[in-house]
């Protein structure tokens, strides 16, 4: 099962039609949790919105997750160690407010298991991969050293 | 030693997990827990541990409500300091942290990668400690950068 998922605050159309004309093409079953203002996909099982629970359920069941640049999805795909296909909103699309999530994305790229689609025309090669990597559960690069002036702070006087 | 009192807030959803992955900084200390998605703490064995409502610089009615349960949170709970990484429960929280006398911190959600986010901007008057996961946008803002969860 492929889990397609836009976190629960904007809608994310361009990504959910992309996979919509792919599920076809694909032999693979694709839910997806399209966010607010969903409707009209043929191909895909769409809900709007998940609870907590039936999220990390999909997200463990599925054998790859794609998503927007969302920190929320990076960080649960890195804890269960799932592969992810992130596809960065845009704000040329009106997708969100900046492009912030070029810049997530750009560095979710150095992680192991979180693969990038920089277009949606990204996404059938990815998704055709037999043996995606899994993401992995590991503190990125400076996780300690916050960690660690934190615990300084805490802990003064 | 005697612990400290710790309130550690953060929104349901990746602001949560971000306060999670910092939780080795502060969880020997005498923590309560606050977030506003029920089942959260619990998914990850945070306790004690209460919930507030959510609310955003959208919803006025909500803002207040939620501006009224967090006074009564720390007027109960009386924190020696309080430790947020968004988003507008957790400026409350260090406002009202403030004035009972808390030292404060605030760590900007790692997803702000291009400049802080609005909540991050309305916490640097509370923040003792005012952080960015990002050192460009630390440095543009005049935040301190240390590292990032993510």
């Amino acid at each position: 099962m492929i889990f397609v998922t836009v976190g629960t605050q904007l809608p994310f159309p361009r990504l959910i039609d992309a996979m919509d004309e792919l599920a076809p093409q694909l032999g693979e079953k694709v839910i997806a949790q399209c966010g607010p203002e969903g409707n009209g996909w043929q191909n895909i099982e769409v809900h709007d919105n998940n609870t907590p629970e039936e999220f990390r359920a999909y997200m463990r069941e599925a054998r790859v997750v794609v998503a927007h640049a969302g920190i929320g999805t990076i960080l649960t795909a890195k804890q269960l160690g799932i592969p992810l296909i992130i596809v960065p909103r845009r704000i040329a699309f009106d997708e969100h407010r900046n492009d912030h999530q070029l810049a997530t994305a750009r560095y979710a790229e150095k992680l192991p298991g979180i693969h990038v689609a920089w277009t949606v025309d990204d996404l059938g090669p990815l998704l055709r991969q037999p043996n995606l990597e899994p993401a992995q559960d590991t503190p990125g690069p400076s996780h300690p050293a916050l960690v660690s002036r934190l615990r300084r702070f805490v802990d003064e006087d | 030693m005697t612990q400290k009192r710790i309130l550690a807030i953060a929104s349901g959803g990746g602001h949560w997990q971000q306060l999670m992955l910092m939780r080795e900084a502060f969880e020997h200390q005498d923590v309560l827990y606050l977030t506003t998605l029920s089942g959260l703490p619990e998914q990850y064995d945070a306790t004690p541990a209460k919930l507030v409502p959510d609310c955003n610089r959208n919803q006025k009615i909500a803002t207040i409500k939620c501006a009224f349960i967090m006074l009564w949170r720390v007027l109960v709970f009386r924190p020696q300091m309080v430790i947020s990484t968004g988003a507008l429960p957790g400026v409350l929280a260090l406002a009202f942290g403030k004035m009972v006398g808390a030292k404060t911190v605030w760590v900007d959600s790692v997803a702000n990668a291009e400049e802080m986010s609005m909540s991050g901007m309305l916490a640097r008057r509370f923040a003792d400690l005012w952080m960015s996961q990002w050192e460009d946008v630390a440095k543009d803002a005049g935040a301190e950068f240390a590292g990032a969860v993510l």
